[in-house]
């Protein structure tokens, strides 16, 4: 007979999205159907295919100096980490037992793009001494780290567009090996610019729809044709239940359990069987002690590419069976676009705040449901769901899987 | 000692570390009382260079601790070149 793991809850939220500027905005502007997408305006997007994208609503509040030595990438993850921290109460906490995972797809791209135009046009006396720790892909965890002052250890799991579930998972896993009592967990990136944008574009994954960029973003729908890119962050409190507890902390629910697998298929495109992601479900089920049956909601990865969908709606027939028809499913990414190394956390905050809310935002722009995907996606109006437990799915770019699952 | 050559590192390390203004005197070093850190003091010194038309080599970097050493060295490089 083995130990059950230790209870880990979700005692903070904090987000900055094409939908807002904080959590309670966005979830306002995913309830309210409301589309973060628009026309890109910056002067490099006219010799690009692809003219559209999903940037943050607001300004970031920040300090000069903070906006000056920090990619955007980390000024995102500070923003959304300040508001989860405020959000769990700011507690005093022992240093050496808080960790923080915060990840990102692609690391600090716009710095590294800006920069490289220093050194060629100015020199490289002129290159910003600030570089390296800005374009590193840990960057923006040891930003965050360095805010709270964790020191039970700060990572950055890279899995692209999974890198947001991984981190949380990996939150998940430090604190039942009892490595430390609190992990601010999460994603964040900020990659609209041309580079990132030109190479998606190359490879047929973005959405053309130049003219009408709200309605882009069109997971499971016939006429989807490619995500829309956005950025973001966003972060949680991950914390051991019996130290949430003892400090009288309010709980939105509890990180039930992780399942994270690999597709060994091919670098960019999905398992049509939809295996790998299927095994990433079965074990995120396990993880959290749940059956199929407790399943009410799933936040699909749902990125609104065509073969992506496709493959996901068949693995999750295939890891829930015929329960997958009493499931309500929706995509986030209908309204936010897909913040890459963010979707997972953001998805994951949104995850938390249906159960509890017992409301699905529907998906925007599903005109037609693919006839060949067999889910009950939620759309046009918000659905109540009942209790029980809901699923997050995130996959990246090099075949990564990975399962979130969350009860209230 | 030069008040323009005060002022414009004032302005400098407003702009590149956040030092009020008025916390800018002679007898402050930068990393203890100003709070600019060993990555900042790089900017510090390029955009100094910039404004005051002088070069500072990185050897010589290290012997400014106050703000007062940066001055005078800025006055004696600029009186050099």
């Amino acid at each position: 007979m083995t130990t059950p793991p230790r209870q880990v809850v979700v005692t903070g939220l904090g987000a900055t999205t094409p939908l807002g500027g904080d959590v309670a905005s966005t979830w306002e502007g995913l309830l309210a159907g409301r589309s973060g997408a628009r026309r890109l305006t910056e002067e490099w997007i006219e010799q690009l295919p692809v003219q559209i994208g999903a940037p943050l609503a607001t300004e970031l509040p920040l300090a000069r100096v903070e906006a000056r030595t920090l990619d955007r990438s980390q000024q995102m993850a500070l923003v959304a980490a300040r508001e989860a921290w405020a959000d769990a109460g700011s507690p005093e906490v022992d240093q050496e037992r808080l960790a923080a995972c915060v990840a990102s797809g692609i690391g600090g791209v716009i710095t590294l793009l800006t920069q490289h135009d220093v050194l060629r046009e100015k020199g490289a006396r002129r290159v910003s001494p600030h570089v390296v720790p800005m374009l590193m892909p840990n960057g923006p965890a040891s930003t965050v780290g360095l805010e709270f002052k964790a020191k039970a250890g700060v990572h950055a799991p890279v899995s692209a567009c999974a890198s947001g579930s991984e981190a949380i998972a990996l939150g998940l896993d430090i604190i039942r090996a009892g490595r430390a009592d609190v992990v601010i967990a999460g994603g964040t990136e900020a990659a609209i610019a041309a580079l990132p944008i030109a190479g998606f574009a190359q490879m047929q994954a973005l959405s053309r729809r130049n003219d009408s960029p709200e309605s882009a973003s069109r997971p499971f729908d016939k006429a989807r044709d490619g995500f829309v890119l956005g950025e973001g962050a966003a972060i949680l409190v991950l914390e051991a239940a019996e130290h949430a507890a003892a400090r009288g902390a309010r709980v939105y629910g509890a990180l039930a359990g992780a399942g994270i697998s690999s597709d060994a298929y091919h670098v960019a495109a999905p398992d049509p069987t939809g295996a790998g992601a299927a095994r990433a479900v079965r074990a995120a089920l396990r993880s959290a002690s749940l059956e199929p049956s407790d399943i009410v909601h799933i936040n699909a990865h749902a990125t609104s590419t065509p073969a992506g969908d496709l493959a996901e709606a068949v693995a999750l027939r295939t890891a829930l069976g015929d329960h997958i028809d009493a499931v309500a499913v929706t995509s986030t990414k209908s309204m936010t676009g897909h913040l890459l190394g963010a979707a997972g956390a953001l998805e994951a905050v949104v995850s938390i705040l249906a159960l509890r809310e017992r409301i699905v935002p529907a998906t925007r722009n599903l005109d037609a449901l693919d006839d060949e995907i067999a889910l009950d996606v939620v759309s046009i109006d918000n659905r109540k769901i009942g209790t029980g437990a809901a699923l997050s799915n995130s996959f990246g770019f090099g075949g990564h899987d990975v399962c979130l699952a969350f009860t209230v | 000692m030069s008040q323009d050559v005060l002022a414009g590192l004032a302005v400098i390390l407003e702009e590149v570390a956040g030092v009020d203004p008025a916390d800018v005197t002679p007898e402050k070093t930068f990393i203890d009382d100003l709070d600019v850190d060993s990555l900042s003091m790089v900017e510090v010194v390029v955009a100094a260079e910039e404004k005051f038309s002088v070069k500072i080599p990185d050897d010589d970097v290290k012997s400014l601790k106050t703000v007062g050493d940066a001055v005078s060295y800025i006055q004696r490089a600029g009186v050099a070149a």
